[in-house]
């Protein structure tokens, strides 16, 4: 099977001269259809960076990005939303505190121009576990948990391809966190979707994805299938640091 | 356990009732608890009651709560009976508190070496010479390199890590018999957390303080504490050594531990948390 995304020697970089800092300093990797790759590393590793480059948000990048068969240029077509979407971090900022669910999902339906938007906000709320009855509701009269189902509804709203996931869950309760991370799962089984997850939690990451990247000021420093991951068949040392800290305290003792 | 003979705190029956325009929500329902010379972790999903469980400890919660408790005792005295100005001095000097963020809880624009030697300052009558000698000394102990460089810096020049570990020298400084840390490390990175914990764990263990350690992540805690409570819908639903919590019998902690990731098997399907309304009023474990 070929690749859907293609990345090669990304780079992103903000700031002139002295202050010029190297975000994203010349990044590959490639992802299968169906598959769920993980980008792991602490704070300003470069991770969130990567994945604005690749949904359009940061317009300053240099390299190639293929995603289905197309090489994509800084700006993008209205159809390339239509196959890649993102869901962020923190459902509390990224819902629109003015607008009922349903002005939210009716948004996307409108740009793209789809039709029925009845039936499809219907299905979409089904889907991400909500129900029709949330519809018209505002985002206050919401858990955390279930803002993040509607920020995941706005997203496969448009029947996206490709959804590219910010920290999905570090905002919410380890509970909650199980229920969406299980949503993930579900849904990428219904409707045929490839994950890009980003996360600093290598707990989550292990859990959801095959492939890993596990990055360090701005460079990818190795790639491994989860299992060696869990394994720790790492060959980097830092890797081996993330993973350590990760199993909690007594380990770092012991270590 | 280092359980003392005699605790540094004892709280009984401690209630926090909060007035809100839906009504009184009851945010701590009747929990009592002792801490000693020892690590103790409460635990709990956000809503729990654990921050307001610490904060009402140094009356630190919101005009519109209303904290009661059968008795709030503190090396002797009963917390609850001191007025304002007594309880300033046991602020820093009796009990800190640790918060969160370092980036909300610093002055930013006074640097970071002046604002420990004043936490020093406002407690012990010594010379400014003295107060700076004592606050490098405690920069060294949170083992920051270059001390005489970092007592300069503003807060924005620090990192993270490096500002709660600030954040620590300056509530330890004033030799508190207890500290409150309430998320002290969830701002911060994997690797970074393990070093601030580091620091911490031996200050706490030399010195002898008590430590009340709030904290959502359990295996953390696990790894930390000498012993956990578990909160939820604030009351504290289980009590047990935190070597034990992976053990533990309650249904809310077992569903807490097994809705999470694990590093060590990959499961298809994460188990839910099933609320069970019992819960809410049902027996104490421990």
């Amino acid at each position: 099977m070929s690749a859907l995304i293609e990345v090669n020697d990304l780079r992103v970089a903000f700031g002139h001269g002295a202050a010029r800092v190297n975000a994203v300093d010349g990044v590959g990797f490639s992802v299968d259809a169906g598959e769920v790759f993980g980008l792991v590393g602490e704070s300003g590793c470069g991770k969130t960076t990567i994945l604005k480059a690749l949904c359009g948000l940061n317009r300053a990048w240099t390299g190639e990005i293929t995603i289905a068969g197309q090489r994509l240029t800084p700006r993008r077509e209205k159809s390339f939303y239509k196959l890649v979407q993102m869901v962020f971090q923190d459902p509390y900022g990224s819902l629109h505190p003015r607008h009922t669910v349903n002005t939210t999902l009716m948004e996307p339906i409108r740009i793209h121009g789809l039709d029925d938007p009845n039936r499809r906000i219907d299905k979409v709320l089904r889907e991400v576990g909500l129900g029709p009855d949330f519809r018209f509701r505002y985002p206050h009269q919401l858990s955390g948990g279930q803002r993040q189902r509607v920020a995941i509804a706005r997203a496969l709203i448009v029947e996206p391809k490709v959804l590219l996931l910010d920290e999905p869950t570090s905002a919410l309760d380890v509970s909650v966190q199980a229920e969406i991370l299980n949503l993930f799962a579900e849904i990428r089984r219904i409707e045929d979707l490839t994950y890009i997850l980003v996360s600093h939690d290598l707990g989550v990451v292990a859990h959801m994805c095959e492939r890993v990247a596990v990055m360090n000021h701005g460079a990818i420093l190795e790639t491994l299938g989860v299992d060696d991951l869990m394994a720790n068949r790492c060959r980097h040392a830092y890797s081996r640091e993330l993973l350590e800290s990760s199993r909690g305290y007594a380990h770092e003792l012991s270590a | 356990m280092t359980s003392a003979p005699e605790p540094i705190l004892s709280v009984e029956d401690l209630w926090v009732r909060i007035t809100t325009h839906h009504g009184v929500v009851e945010a701590v329902r009747g929990i009592s608890f002792e801490v000693g010379r020892e690590k103790v972790g409460i635990v709990g999903e956000s809503g729990s009651g654990k921050t307001m469980t610490g904060r009402s400890i140094l009356r630190l919660t919101p005009k519109s709560a209303a904290v009661t408790a059968k008795r709030m005792g503190f090396k002797g005295t009963d917390l609850l009976s001191l007025n304002e100005a007594r309880m300033r001095d046991v602020r820093g000097n009796g009990i800190s508190m640790i918060m969160q963020d370092p980036k909300y809880s610093l002055n930013p624009v006074i640097r970071v070496g002046e604002q420990i030697a004043e936490a020093f300052r406002v407690h012990h009558k010594v010379a400014k010479a003295e107060a700076r000698e004592r606050t490098l000394e405690m920069l060294a102990a949170v083992r920051i390199r270059d001390p005489n460089r970092v007592y300069r810096l503003y807060p924005h020049e620090v990192s993270g890590g490096m500002g709660q570990r600030i954040m620590i020298a300056m509530m330890l400084i004033p030799e508190p018999d207890l500290i409150i840390a309430d998320e002290p490390t969830s701002a911060l990175d994997v690797t970074v957390r393990m070093q601030v914990l580091d620091v911490l764990n031996d200050l706490v263990s030399q010195r002898g303080h008590g430590l009340i350690f709030i904290s959502h992540d359990l295996n953390l805690v696990a790894g930390f504490c000498d012993r956990v409570l578990i909160m939820y819908a604030g009351r504290i639903v289980e009590s047990c050594a935190a070597a034990d919590l992976h053990n533990a019998r309650h249904g809310y902690t077992r569903g807490l531990l097994n809705s999470l990731p694990r590093l060590d098997r990959r499961r298809d399907h994460l188990p839910v948390l099933d609320r069970d309304p019992a819960w809410r009023d049902g027996p104490v474990l421990s």
